[in-house]
């Protein structure tokens, strides 16, 4: 069994440690649809895969949340990109797979995935 | 349709975070000499009228906006009951709502139980501002794991912080594992 003696080290050890995680405005939101619609057509392995690698690759200034239905049922997955004084980026129909290049690309390089975007996959 | 059951717990468990719950009481209890797995999530959210009570097994029944089906506690319910299983939802306005649902663990239809750690983990990183009280049990064995006493011992450092959160993780897989002996998929 797993104890929270462990936890108790993870609080000594971390003490001090100022400017954990910053929740102002600056930051990029990410956000999961987590409705009935996104958790049934594979929403959760979206999140996971997407807060993993978040923390895996320390980007401080990225937050990952889930929101409900935005109304696009049949394009879930759907994740959100929010980048403060940018246009709001909505990727449709992901995977864990697709969370990963969005990670790579377009959270640490800036640059939109296009092919996974609405716009795109509603155009084809 | 969920293919795991503890896709049916994320869904139901976001229905008490719609509702403003502040805390969420997560009851996973499998009994093998009973042949029974029951999930209870008991909220203390707005609750539920008499008439929204009648309505919500409904699939054209939802309080959102954004579309007109209600899919997921019908799921939930429909889920129990094709493995001989029962189901039940009360509520009370201002005090909460508890779901019920209970499956013949051996049933053939009887979905997996899944990836309950992912469920339970990302209830617990997204949602900072609620509480959840996870109580898995196997038998006679079993595990908790209240983010009140997490946050008591962590004091201002959140849930979601790297390390925190990897705890979180491992904390989940490694007490399931030790409670149920991996009986469980």
């Amino acid at each position: 069994m797993k104890s929270l003696e462990e936890l108790r080290a993870i609080r000594e050890k971390m003490q001090g440690q100022v400017g954990l995680r910053s929740e102002d405005d600056t930051g990029t939101r990410v956000v999961v649809g987590m409705a009935t619609c996104g958790i049934a057509s594979g929403a959760r392995p979206v999140l996971t895969t997407l807060s993993d690698a978040v923390l895996e690759k320390g980007l401080d200034n990225v937050t990952v949340t889930q929101t409900g239905c935005i109304g696009l049922c049949q394009y879930e997955p759907i994740v959100e990109v929010m980048e403060p004084g940018k246009e709001k980026v909505t990727y449709v129909k992901m995977t864990p797979e697709k969370a990963l290049v969005v990670v790579d690309q377009h959270l640490i390089r800036g640059q939109i995935v296009k092919e996974y975007t609405i716009s795109e996959v509603l155009g084809s | 349709m969920m293919t795991e059951l503890s896709l049916n717990v994320l869904d139901i468990t976001n229905n008490s975070i719609a509702a403003s719950a502040s805390l969420v009481i997560i009851h996973i209890t499998i009994s093998t000499p009973m042949d029974l797995l029951t999930i209870q999530i008991k909220d203390n959210g707005n609750g539920m009228t008499n008439e929204q009570l009648e309505a919500v097994v409904d699939p054209f029944f939802t309080t959102r906006t954004t579309r007109k089906v209600g899919l997921g506690v019908p799921f939930f319910k429909f889920q129990s009951e094709s493995t001989g299983g029962t189901f039940h939802i009360s509520s009370t306005v201002g005090e909460g709502t508890t779901v019920d649902a209970s499956f013949v663990l051996s049933h053939i239809d009887r979905m997996p139980l899944g990836d309950i750690t992912s469920t339970i983990h990302s209830l617990i990183t997204c949602n900072l501002t609620v509480d959840f009280d996870y109580i898995y049990t196997y038998n006679d064995r079993s595990f908790e794991l209240d983010t009140r006493t997490f946050r008591t011992i962590l004091k201002d450092i959140p849930l979601n912080t790297k390390e925190v959160s990897t705890y979180i993780k491992e904390y989940l897989s490694e007490n399931k594992i030790a409670v149920d002996g991996g009986a469980i998929l």
